[in-house]
């Protein structure tokens, strides 16, 4: 079976379907910035890095979510978000980090309010996270990104070239960039398990990039005689089976971890499924149409002959 | 064409069997079960094992299995009613010296146990339980070091009639005094008593400057830590919970897990515990006023100690364990001044007589009474230590007549008694019974579907090749079970979902291969030239990408804490396992199947 034809010959980076890729792609990047910077909240960050208290409760019939809300404004606690989580039963409290007021405390007040008026209520999760540990974690999940890109430019550095590093490196800023716009724009939650995801993108998406990359150098010896535009194009039609077809079977689980996973884990199931969509795109489009904007050709890849003649002429 | 060695062969099917024999104790699933631990630390003897079981006997309970595994005894049950009758039986008789817990262990057949393997654990999110993390205040550590040494220093300067003038600020002691010469005489005293601390000269010419050198100020907060750790972990094991975790976390945090319990408030008792000791002469007539009593410490003699207290464990400053210069072991112990004061007239008119060292905890507990819960404060004293003052001591003194073990417990204890450092939460999750349930539910029913999906998927796209590359992907599933129950890492839920996208990802070394087999035919290779290129070609790319995905996945192991890492783990071993099962797996598969014969068309 196949998903498409055996041999394609789709012209991916013409000049005008670069640019179209290209102003695509600064689009969405500048909805995504937008979006960043208009709203109050950049992202709807989780108690990870906001610091915070969270309950989980589960009632035992369908819960009253205006009136847990009024019960926890008449304990104090108006600053309360108060949604649905997963089922009906289900209830999540979330607060922000409360100043001055002993935790252990606290903690037995809100299990107090939630309980008012119904007989059974179940406390699935209780977390308590000080805003200290939410700040040294967004600064780790920074560095982190930073430090994965830089190691990353310098691998494919070695291994290629500078311009295809660049390509590569270009191509998965463009993946986080969107990805954390997604969760911007759609106001999804964004935790911890969402930055292990993104992580986990940049590894997929350099996966792509590099499998098509280790093609266009094979072909930059094998075809000598087009163009570099027309090589590369070559290339990304030949992987592109590959490409697609790795895409739908990581897509395959990951849909089944999205609708099965629980709702725990649905933050990092969705970041996953944009981030290799996004990466799939990018890797055809960005990572190649930026390593032939910087003027990639087969000469890059050859290693330079020493040539013994010229260091005898030195003087 | 495509023979593999059989050398390759046979690794190939000792791995795979290695793998199976590793992920074996999974398949088990696990009992209710009770486990219990000597109070002290030690190990559980055989002879003890088999007097639980004989008390259970004559209860009429007859346990599933019963052993030992790392000093403790774990008795399994077929029901959750046996356990806790068990139980229940077990703490009435054994309470004294033994910490009881109910748990769940594996339900093992004795052979795989025998062979030392075990299960992977689960993670507090699958199995529900209390995680809090705990910072030390470094700060209060040291200012508490520095007012012993601003005392120290005072008066060592006025027994040796120097007038001075000593104040603490920020950490730094500054010592005002009268002119240069006097300055140079206390600077020796100074130096003498501490060599390692740092002194400064004063800007006029007649003071010094005291500061803990950046030596000291590590070992301050590795003291801290350390004796933060060893009281939390006295007290944790005397919860009953099994498996429970205290560790060190970066400069000046501490971990704690306590799997299976529900209320955290179980966990307040613990951190509000407060303790201390008490240094008190033996009343060896027994007939002064005030004397009492006290009971000794397992192994300890009970003793009839006087109303005064010497000192007691805020005025211990430091206690180690160590020799003295001529080889015996002891417990170096160091006091402020104003217990060195009292120390000193003791220990002037007592040469030769007994003094314990007595140890005081107060809990809180939930008292119910007609029907009401209050809290109670819950006294509990009990002498750890008794030994013969053998000279004239003040601030520094040691205690001999003990082994090298007993003189190390001793010094954690001294240590555990009085608190360097206060601690305060800076996290803590509750995950309940339910919770935990439900995700381990969900989590495997998501790599269940997400695996039956690719399998179809591989099978009716690449026919008998899509085939082999699914039985590569389940014994990649079986080998990262096996690695996980290997190194003792525990599975979380971020950790399945690293499995599950593992899965996902796996087949695409195979689809390179297969891909590139497919390019060759319709170049009009022969079937097997385009097998044996397909995986040659393939090679380079597949290297490539693997690398880079396990770059990104070992700075998330690097960076991650908790829940990241156990995503980072599960894939790395996934990117690594999937690499062998993909290429050197497959491979062989085809060889057997396909190798060294002639033939027309392949299934791909």
């Amino acid at each position: 079976m196949r998903l498409i034809r055996e041999t394609t010959h789709i012209d991916f980076l013409g000049p005008t379907r670069r640019k179209i890729a290209l102003a695509i792609s600064a689009i969405v990047i500048l909805i995504s910035i937008g979006s960043l910077f208009t709203h109050d909240r950049p992202l709807e960050f989780g108690i990870d890095f906001t610091g915070g208290i969270l309950l989980e409760v589960s009632y035992p019939e369908a819960a009253d979510l205006a009136n847990i809300r009024n019960n926890l404004a008449a304990s104090g606690f108006e600053d309360a978000q108060v949604q649905r989580f997963g089922a009906d039963t289900d209830v999540l409290v979330r607060l922000p980090p409360q100043d001055g007021r002993d935790p252990d405390e606290l903690r037995d007040d809100l299990r107090r309010t939630v309980a008012v008026g119904t007989s059974e209520v179940e406390l699935r999760r209780v977390e308590f996270v000080s805003p200290q540990v939410g700040k040294e974690l967004t600064e780790r999940g920074s560095l982190a990104m930073i430090i994965v890109l830089l190691l990353i430019f310098v691998y494919v550095m070695i291994r290629f070239q500078w311009k295809f590093a660049a390509g590569a490196v270009a191509a998965l800023a463009h993946d986080v960039i969107v990805t954390v716009g997604f969760f911007s724009i759609f106001r999804f939650p964004f935790d911890l398990t969402v930055v292990a995801a993104i992580l986990a993108v940049i590894g997929y998406s350099l996966n792509d990039t590099v499998v098509a990359f280790d093609r266009i150098r094979e072909n930059f010896f094998k075809l000598r005689g087009i163009s570099a535009e027309e090589s590369m194009n070559t290339s990304i039609n030949e992987m592109l089976a590959r490409t697609l077809i790795t895409g739908v079977t990581t897509l395959l689980v990951l849909v089944a971890l999205l609708l099965l996973g629980g709702e725990s884990i649905a933050p990092f199931s969705i970041a996953l499924i944009v981030g290799i969509i996004v990466g799939t795109y990018s890797s055809i489009y960005t990572a190649s149409a930026t390593a032939l904007a910087l003027g990639v050709n087969a000469q890059d890849l050859i290693e330079p002959v020493k040539d013994p003649d010229l260091i005898d002429e030195l003087p | 064409m495509n023979r593999y060695p059989a050398w390759l062969n046979i690794l190939v099917i000792v791995v795979v069997l290695t793998g199976i024999l590793f992920a074996l104790p999974n398949i088990y699933g696990s009992a209710p079960a009770v486990q219990l631990a000597d109070a002290d630390g030690k190990d559980i003897s055989q002879t003890q094992l088999e007097n639980f079981l004989g008390s259970l006997e004559s209860d009429g309970v007859t346990p599933e299995a019963a052993y030992l595994k790392d000093g403790r005894a774990v008795i399994r049950f077929a029901s959750v009613e046996d356990q806790q009758r068990s139980g229940e039986r077990l703490r009435a008789r054994y309470e004294q010296d033994t910490n009881v817990a109910l748990t769940l262990a594996p339900r093992l057949p004795d052979w795989v146990r025998g062979m030392g393997l075990s299960p992977m654990s689960l993670g507090l999110d699958l199995r529900g339980g209390v995680y809090v993390l705990l910072e030390v205040d470094m700060n209060t550590a040291i200012d508490n070091r520095m007012q012993g040494y601003e005392q120290d220093i005072d008066e060592r300067l006025r027994d040796a009639r120097i007038r001075h003038q000593v104040r603490l600020n920020n950490q730094i002691i500054t010592v005002r005094l009268q002119n240069s010469e006097d300055r140079e005489k206390a600077r020796a005293i100074i130096e003498d008593a501490d060599a390692e601390v740092l002194i400064g000269d004063g800007t006029d010419g007649k003071s010094l400057t005291v500061r803990m050198s950046e030596a000291q100020i590590k070992e301050r907060q590795d003291f801290a830590i350390e004796q933060n750790m060893t009281t939390l972990r006295n007290r944790v094991d005397q919860l009953g919970v099994a498996e429970p975790l205290v560790q060190r976390q970066g400069v000046d945090r501490i971990v704690v897990q306590l799997p299976g319990v529900q209320d955290p408030t179980e966990l307040e008792k613990i951190l509000t515990a407060t303790a201390t000791l008490e240094f008190r002469l033996v009343d060896q007539a027994g007939d002064l006023p005030g004397s009492r009593t006290y009971p000794g410490r397992a192994g300890e003699q009970s003793q009839v100690l006087r109303r005064e207290v010497i000192a007691s464990g805020d005025e211990i400053i430091d206690a180690n364990s160590g020799f003295t210069p001529e080889g015996q072991p002891a417990v170096h112990i160091t006091l402020d001044s104003a217990g060195g004061e009292r120390m000193l007239a003791a220990t002037r008119d007592n040469v030769g007589k007994p003094m314990s060292t007595l140890f005081i905890e107060w809990r809180e507990e939930d008292v119910t009474r007609g029907g009401k819960t209050e809290k109670r404060k819950i006294k509990t004293e009990e002498i750890i230590n008794t030994a013969t003052i053998r000279g004239v001591f003040k601030t520094r003194f040691q205690i001999t007549g003990l082994t090298p073990i007993e003189a190390r417990d001793l010094a954690v204890l001294l240590r555990a008694g009085a608190l360097a450092a206060p601690v305060y939460k800076v996290d803590e999750r509750t995950i309940g019974p339910s919770l935990g349930q439900d995700n381990i539910d969900r989590g495997f029913r998501a790599i269940q579907i997400g695996f039956l999906a690719v399998i179809v998927f591989m099978a009716v796209y690449y026919r008998w090749f899509g085939m082999i590359a699914n039985v590569a992907l389940l014994s990649n599933l079986v080998f990262i079970v096996a690695v996980l129950s290997m190194v003792g890492a525990s599975l979380t839920l971020p950790g399945i979902a690293g499995i599950v996208l593992t899965v996902g990802m796996a087949v695409d070394a195979n689809v390179l291969i297969f891909e590139r087999i497919r390019e060759e035919i319709a170049a009009g290779s022969s079937p097997q030239a385009a097998i044996n290129s397909g995986y040659e070609k393939a090679l380079s790319s597949i290297a490539d990408a693997n690398i880079t995905t396990l770059i990104a996945a070992i700075v998330l192991l690097a960076f991650g804490t908790g829940p990241i890492k156990g995503f980072a783990i599960t894939l790395m071993i996934g990117i690594l396992t999937s690499m062998f099962t993909a290429i050197v797996g497959t491979r062989s598969i085809v060889n057997f199947v396909f190798g060294g014969r002639k033939i027309t068309s392949i299934p791909v």
